[in-house]
Formats: C-alpha cells, structure tokens, sequence
C-alpha cells in the first residue's frame, strides 16, 4: 500500500517535470514563429525603434491585405502570390513523378539482382552530392538549348534531378527490410513481378512513401539556388525566390518577408502537421535501417 | 540456357526497366554538367586570366590544395558541420525521449515540434537575421531585459560569434527532423524487454544506457550521414544570412564556390572546390556505413 | 556494365541531339523581341521602367520583355545567361563593365556611343563604362553617396554650422556624444559587403587617396589610403562611430538615421526621401543631405554607384537593344522621370520640371557632389579584390590588424591579381 502511494508520488513529480521540460521545448520551437508574427503586423516605425517594445502598441494587417489583393503585377506581394501558385504546382508535381519513378527504382535496387547495380547506386548518390553551385553555369547553357529556362516544366525536372536521388537513397531501407517471406509466397502461387510489387510491396511501403513524399514535397518548395537562376519572370518563379526579392540593393523589408514567410510557409507546416502521424510511421516502418 | 539464368535474364530486364525512368532523369540532367565541370577542372576556364581555354592539367587542384584558403575554408564547413550535427542529434534524442513519455500535452507537442522543420529555409534565414540583428533584433531585447548583457550586441557582425549563430538558426530548423526519426525508431522498442530489465532492477539510466542507445545507435548514424551531406552542401543559409562575413568569418566551401564561379568568374577554381567537397561528403560517407555494417556485425 | 555504359552513352546523345536541334528558332517572325534584365527596388520604380519601355515599343514596334530581379541576384543571372543570350540588355553595376569586357560577355559599344552628346554626361558616370580605352555600356541608373546629418542633434548641441571637414565632423561628433545628445554620432554601413568599400572609396578619396592610377596600377597602400582607414578605426575606437556599423548595410544606415540614433550618416541619394517619410521616420524634417566633407588634400569625395545598360555578347539584336538603351536613358525620359533617380544629364539639373521632382536640396547637394566622383578600380578583377579588402578593413575595423599592414596586404594582393 505504501510503496504503491509511494510510487504514485513519485509517477507525479516525473510529471512535472516533463510538462516543465515540454513548456520549454514548446517555447524554444515557437517563439521565433510568434516573433515573425509579429514583426509582420508591426509599424515600421516599431520595427527599428531604439527601444525594442515585445508586445507592440498598435498593430496592422495591412501587409496581409495588400498580399491578397495587390493587382499591380510590378508589385512584390502581387508577385508573391503568382510565386505562391508557381511553387504548389511545382511541388505537386515533383513529389508525384518522384514518388511513383522513386519507388519504382528503389524497389528494383533493394530487392533484384542486375548487372551494374552497385556501380549505378554509386553514381546516382555522388551527383546528389556534388553541390549545385557549380553545375548551374553548364545546366544553363543546356537549358537555354532546350528552352526549359523560365519554365515551371524545368524546374520541375530540375528539381527531380536532385530529389530522386535522395528518395531513391531512402525508400530503399523500406524495402529492403521488408520480409523474403512474402515475395516467395506470393511467387508460390503464380503472382507475377508486378503483381508481387503492386499487391505486397506497395501496400507495406505506403507509410513509408507518404513520409518521403512529404520530404520531397519540402524539399522542392525549399529549393532556392536552382530557381534563383533558371527563372526570371512570373511563369515560373518560387516561394523563395519571391521572399528573397523582398531584398532591395540597399534595403530589406523585414514586415513584408515576415508576412511573405508566414503565409509561404502555411502550407508545408500544415501538410507536416496533418501527415505528422505518417511521418512518424512511414520513418519507423524499416526507412531508417539502411 | 538453364531456367535458373533465364530468370535472372528476365529479373535483369526487369530491374533495368523500373530504374531507367529514375536514370534518364537524374543523369540525363547531371551527367552532362557533371562532365563539362570535371573538364573545367582541368581545361583553364578563368574567364578573367590571359590563359582562358588552355590546358592546365591538375594545376588548379595544386593551387586550391595548397592554398590557405581551402585549409580555413574546410575547418570552418567541419566546425559547422560537426557542431550543428552534435546539436541536432542530441538535442533530437532529447527531446524524441520527453516526447516519447505520456504526460498532458504531449500530443500537442508532438504536432508543434514539426513547424520549423516545415519553415522554408529562406524564410528560416531573414526570421533569424532579424532575431539577432545588432540594432533592433529581439535576441538583444530578451537579453538585456534579463541583464545578460549590458548593451546591444552585435551578434552576426562578430567573427567569434557568426558562425555559432548561423549554427544556432541552422539547429532549430533541422533538428525537429531529428526528433521525427529518433521518436520513429523509439516506438519499435520492445516494451516487454524493457518490463524485464525493470524487474530486474535495472534501474532508468541503464536501461537507457544498455536497451534505448543501442537500439537508437542505427538510426543516430542515418540522422548524421544524411546531416553531414546535407551541410556540407549548405549554401542558402549562409547566402541568406551573412555572406561570407565578418571577415571571413563565416566562408565555408560552398560559399566559397560561389565567390569563385560569380563574383571572380573563375569557373576552374569552383569546379576543383565542388569535386573536392564532393569528394570529402562520399569518403566521409563511405566511412560512416563501414563503421556502421561493423556496428551491425558487433551487435 | 557494358549495358550501362551503353544506356549512358544513348542518353548523352540523346540529349546533345536535342540540344542542336533547338537552336535555330525564332528567326521568322518578322518583329523583333529583346530580353531585358532589370533590377528591383532601387532608383526607378518597376512602374517607371515598364512606362519607358511601353512608349518604346509604341514608337518602334519593338518589343521588350521586361525581368526584374533583386539586386543580389543580378551577377549571377547575368554570368549564366550572358553567352548564351538570354537577356540582351542588361542592368549591371557600375563596377562590372571591366570585367566583363575581359571575360567577354559584353559587346563594346565604343563607336555606338560617340554619337551620343557624351560632354553632357558626369565624366564619373560615362568612366565607369570604360575599360582599356573603350566603351562597353552607357550610364542610366545614376546615383552616388552623400552625407546625411541630423541639424537638430546639432544645434541641440550648440553646433551652427555644417562640417566641411573630417576634423570638423570628427570634433562635432565628440562634442555630440560628450553632452549625451546621441550615444554614437556617426554610422555607416561597413559589413563585410560591397557597402564597405564604397564608403571607404568616399572617405579615401576625402583625404586625396586613389586606389589605382592613371593607367590602373594599384596605389592602395598610399598614406592618404592609410590615413582615412586609421581615422575610420579610431572613431570607432573612440565611440564616435556605431560598432554594429560592421554588420551594416545602406538600409541599417538609414534605420538608425531615422530612428533618431544617428547625427551623421553616408547613405545614396534614397536616403534622402526615407528620412522625410512620416511612416518610417522619427526624424522629419531634422535631416539635410550635403556633399561628403573632405580634408585639405580633397574637398570632398564620393563614389559613383551607378548602374549602367550593357549589351550582352549572345544578343541576336544588338541594334535593337542599342536603341532601347539610348532611349530609356534619353534625356527627355531621364527629365520625366526624375523622381526616383537623378538623371545622368548636366543640363537637366537646371530645368525646373527635375528641380522640383527631385526635390531643390537634393539637386543643389548633387551639383556640387557630382563634381568629386571617385569610382571605384575600374579592373577586370575588382571583384576578387573587393572581396579580399572587405575583408582585410573589416579586420582594421575589429582591431584584429593596423591600417597599414592591411592596406600592404591588399596592395599585394591587386598586383598578384593584375598580373594573372
């Protein structure tokens, strides 16, 4: 009786502290966001001021308003919003080709033998590891041939060029830890290759996929360096490109970057959120084994 | 032909069909660029010298390999590197641990801990350049309200202190992905093994030292060979928030690469820069999965 | 492995084959289309030059497509696109022609712009464009830096007149900081950026100091050189200057100008409106805009932060874009548009339409500024020399080194790169 009352003290205290510990946790990831909440609805004036005020005395949505409904197409926030269109189709796309090509070959380099296996992995893990800084001046110049400069279909691929790679790296740990087991059965019973990768293996990595789709999906609406170079006008300018361009030659408007990377970052902070729970199981499901 | 090599014939067409999308992608994009730059390593493309266009053999190789330039360059992307990787993943274990107890909230913890993960890296960049600005940044505020420091510092303007504050904001983007695999690979843990151990007395940190590390110890390594990678190829971050600067304070290879290819159009330097820091991430990477199939045998 | 290969080798081909196929298009419609590169946010709006460029096309048929990026990310763009001509005019900064003359990526337009009325252009202006004796661009974004000081803090102080002088600037900025008017009198913006050198080449030049000579050797250990950049450090030393001015540029100037924590600034001409503006300013109506003091060696000096029009080396239409530059950079748009960015002309600074677009005050400070232009060496490797001297005045500025051990450096450091 004692040691159980003893026990259930003990259980409480451990509880405090974890809620303390977890305050502090949810504090330190916050914070910052609530900071660029609220420079993004600051006066200017605030902004700058000697005397920094935490909790400002006036505030204003202005800066969202002009977001959404700015129609001059010379003004940032009107490009900020095109930019905004331009990087959900670009994600999109990505993340599908990529999952569906992805799967496809880290399944053949997990689970068959061919010729040139290793060897082809070898390659495909070193471009993804030469930095893109210093492919960009030939990519250009083979870009510009094939008119896939300024086009959202470029980047697209371009983006594919260095996302598959890292899916490809990682869905192979999905697949290769799943069981012999089912494959030989599935054979035993006269399934066919496909049959066996689109009944066993697709259903036993769908966690998996939707966790490294989600990674895919960050990934390209993060990319900076490739946009930055390969776009010029609206058609296929992106989120980052558009925040960054809120840096003038000599100036930067911290309200409007604050409002431009609250609402840019809306959407992959929620789709994280939503598949929070996939992530979890999809990365648990055997993708970080190898 | 016996059946047995039939079918691996027919495995063998197979395989080359499901990976040749993927291929003609990624090479069909790379690899032409990846040549023309192994050419400028050895083809002088300094479009600003008197001898643009001539062979130079390995002589831009010896010139950055012996240059103190790389050598300082290369400590600093390893200072980055190795801090902000330690920070991430312990910090990630640390956190993946009081997540993975049950007390009030924690759901909503665990919901929260994803946001800066999700935050683009642009966006990460100019949120932290504003904290720490030197003249109206919140980061003074908060400190000088505390009486931690007297007067407004000047946090990314100091080369002693740059780079730990580009570190600072790296971290708290990257390491809730640390958290996401380390709480990934907790829930696989046997829970009757650790019932056992408790009934035999073990007590909490040697559980954690004999059951939870060892069990984690696989995924800490992908955490920190994906990381390394990752970092060492870091370029926006440092574009984003100081340039390079204070002095110098904050070059790494790949900013480094950057100055070479578009401010001193010398496209042979940057070329040698990006294999060799290619080089370095696959060698460093190779010795992580030796050290890791060594694990496995071990355990 | 010998399937790999192959599978290799037919994507390579596949690839250069659809690479030359593509390359001659566009030759048969019979308008002609330019690509231009602009930049975003500084001098003309994005409005103005889409104005210009619409009254051009009206007047010629010819049409432009307009591209605005952020000033950063210009010299990238250009560099990857410069060859192949994806832009065939392009806005570039008044410190690149020289290199990219020599690297090639520019067309010289020497016999282009001796048609023009070059004796009405500011000599700075016309200079910058200039390398090895020819011209590759022609001046349009005109602009140089100017001091900024708050005469309030001044006559708070008992101060009446304007400091002509660095001595005179330097002995008001004690008295100002002595009575507690303003805890660090001057600011500017001295990060490890371009900013740096740009207010260096104001202050050098203010004590007769030259980076290059005449025929661009390098002069940067000159004791006039030495001596600007050791009263930059001792102000700092002293107080007099803002120690966060190290991880500043142009806009945390104006911030702490405006914020009232600043009484005397360098800054370019925009400072000259933000400070003025009610809804980002404290200090309305406080600020005056003069020419940069100077010493007994100089009387003043500033450096030439224009942006000049280049043609690039891979345009299809370089008669056409020759024809758009002159016109957007033609005096009588220059004159509309005065505004936002003074114009490149002589004589349009006593027409009374740019007076009073321009604001009186500012014309009047820029006849005389425009007088002591220094422009930065005009050397195809100012870049890398750039680079390394933001580096080494950084060092001066943090203590961690002496002014002439730096400047010895640097001179080392441009004759290692003019003899590559």
């Amino acid at each position: 009786m004692a040691k159980a009352a003893l026990h259930e003290k003990k259980f409480k205290g451990v509880y405090v502290l974890y809620i303390i510990l977890g305050i502090i946790v949810a504090i330190g990831v916050l914070a910052p966001v609530a900071w660029m909440f609220i420079t993004s609805i600051m006066y200017p004036k605030d902004l700058t001021a000697a005397t920094l005020k935490l909790i400002p005395d006036e505030t204003t949505f202005s800066r969202y308003v002009e977001v959404f409904s700015s129609e001059r197409t010379s003004d940032p926030a009107y490009i900020f919003r095109v930019a905004l269109k331009n990087s959900t189709i670009i994600a999109i796309c990505v993340t599908v080709v990529a999952l569906i090509f992805g799967t496809f070959a880290s399944y053949a380099f997990a689970r068959l033998r061919f010729r040139g296996r290793g060897s082809m992995m070898m390659l495909i893990l070193f471009t993804y590891m030469l930095p893109p800084v210093a492919l960009v001046i030939p990519l250009y110049k083979i870009f510009n041939q094939l008119h896939l400069l300024d086009s959202k279909f470029g980047l697209i691929i371009m983006y594919l060029s260095f996302i598959l790679p890292f899916i490809i790296w990682s869905m192979q740990g999905f697949f290769g830890s799943i069981s012999k087991y089912y494959e030989e059965a599935a054979a035993i019973d006269g399934a066919s290759r496909i049959q066996i990768l689109w009944y066993i293996f697709f259903p036993i990595a769908r966690p998996g996929a939707i966790a490294t789709g989600i990674l895919a999906f960050l990934m390209s609406w993060d990319e900076f360096f490739y946009s930055l170079v390969f776009t010029s006008s609206l058609n296929a300018k992106t989120i980052p490109l558009a925040i960054a361009e809120f840096n003038g030659k000599f100036t930067i408007d911290y309200g409007m970057i604050s409002v431009a990377g609250i609402i840019g970052s809306l959407i992959p902070v929620l789709i994280a959120i939503i598949f929070q729970k996939y992530i979890v199981m999809g990365m648990s499901a055997g993708g970080v084994k190898e | 032909m016996t059946k047995n090599v039939k079918r691996l014939k027919s495995e063998q067409t197979y395989a080359y069909a499901l990976i040749s999308p993927s291929v003609v992608i990624v090479l069909g994009i790379i690899i032409a660029p990846m040549l023309a730059t192994l050419v400028y390593t050895m083809l002088n493309n300094n479009m600003l010298s008197g001898h643009y266009g001539e062979f130079s053999g390995l002589s831009f190789f010896k010139e950055v390999l012996t240059s103190h330039e790389f050598g300082s360059d290369l400590f600093r992307t390893l200072y980055f590197t190795i801090v902000s990787t330690f920070i991430e993943t312990g910090l990630g274990l640390a956190i993946a641990l009081l997540l993975n107890e049950k007390f009030p909230g924690v759901g909503i913890l665990r919901c929260i801990i994803i946001i800066p993960w999700a935050i683009p890296t642009v966006v990460n960049g100019s949120l932290w350049k504003l904290i720490f600005n030197g003249q109206y940044g919140v980061f003074n505020a908060l400190l000088l309200n505390a009486g931690l420091i007297n007067q407004y510092e000047s946090w990314l303007g100091d080369p002693k202190l740059a780079m730990l504050m580009i570190i600072i904001a790296d971290s708290w983007k990257m390491t809730p992905l640390a958290v996401i695999f380390f709480l990934a690979a907790l829930q696989g843990i046997n829970a009757d093994t650790y019932e056992a151990a408790r009934v035999d007395g073990a007590g909490p940190f040697r559980r954690f030292y004999y059951l939870t590390l060892p069990y984690l110890a696989p995924t800490a390594m992908i955490i920190i060979v994906m990381r390394t990678v990752e970092k060492f190829k870091a370029f926006d971050i440092f574009y984003l928030m100081t340039r390079g600067g204070p002095a110098n304070a904050t070059k790494t290879l790949m900013y480094s690469t950057y100055l070479e290819a578009f401010t001193n159009l010398n496209y042979s330097t940057a070329a040698v820069y990006a294999y060799l820091t290619a080089l370095i991430v696959a060698v460093l990477t190779l010795i992580y999965v030796r050290m890791m199939k060594r694990g496995e045998l071990n355990g | 492995m010998k399937k790999l290969l192959s599978i290799l080798l037919v994507l390579v081909l596949v690839f250069s084959f659809a690479a030359c196929g593509s390359t001659s298009t566009e030759t048969d419609s019979d308008s002609v289309e330019l690509n231009a590169l602009f930049m975003k946010q500084a001098g003309y709006s994005e409005e103005d030059v889409t104005a210009m460029t619409e009254a051009f096309t009206e007047e010629t048929g010819i049409k432009v497509n307009l591209n605005f990026v952020a000033y950063e990310e210009l010299e990238a763009k250009i560099l990857t696109s410069a060859e192949t001509g994806g832009y065939d005019v392009i806005l570039g900064d008044c410190i690149w022609p020289a290199q990219f003359a020599k690297a090639g990526l520019v067309l010289d337009v020497t016999d282009r712009v001796k048609e023009l009325d070059t004796d009405d252009i500011f000599e700075g202006a016309m200079q910058s464009c200039s390398y090895e004796g020819k011209y590759y661009g022609l001046p349009w974004l005109n602009d140089v830096k100017y001091m900024f000081v708050n005469k309030a803090m001044l006559e708070k102080a008992g101060i009446t007149e304007l400091p002509a002088t660095w001595d005179e600037l330097r002995a008001d900025a004690k008295i100002l900081k002595d009575k507690g008017i303003v805890e660090y009198p001057m600011v500017g913006c001295w990060s490890q950026a371009e900013c740096l050198i740009c207010d260096y080449t104001c202050i050098a030049g203010g004590f007769g100091g030259d980076f290059v000579d005449a025929d661009n050797n390098p002069t940067m250990n000159s004791p006039e050189n030495i001596a600007a950049l050791q009263m930059m450090s001792d102000m700092l030393n002293e107080g007099l200057v803002n120690p966060k001015s190290l991880e500043m540029i142009e806009d945390d100037v104006l911030s702490t100008f405006a914020a009232g924590n600043a009484a005397f600034a360098i800054n370019w001409t925009y400072q000259y409106n933000s400070m003025n503006d009610e809804a980002a300013s404290s200090v309305v109506g406080d600020g005056v805009i003069m020419p940069i003091p100077g010493t007994d060696k100089a009387k003043s000096a500033t450096v030439n932060g224009g942006m000049p029009l280049m043609i690039t080396k891979g345009s299809a239409h370089p008669d056409e874009a020759w024809q758009y530059m002159t016109y957007i950079s033609s005096k009588e748009v220059q004159a509309k548009y005065s505004a936002n960015a003074l114009p490149m002309w002589k004589s349009l600074y006593t027409e009374d339409s740019v007076i009073e677009a321009a604001g009186k005050e500012v014309v009047e400070a820029s006849l005389v500024q425009y007088d002591y232009i220094k422009n930065r060496p005009m050397v195809p490797y100012y870049n890398e020399l750039s680079t390394f001297m933001q580096t080494a005045i950084q060092k001066v500025l943090l203590g961690q080194d002496t002014a002439e051990a730096a400047l010895n450096a640097i001179q080392d450091k441009a004759l290692e790169l003019a003899a590559k």
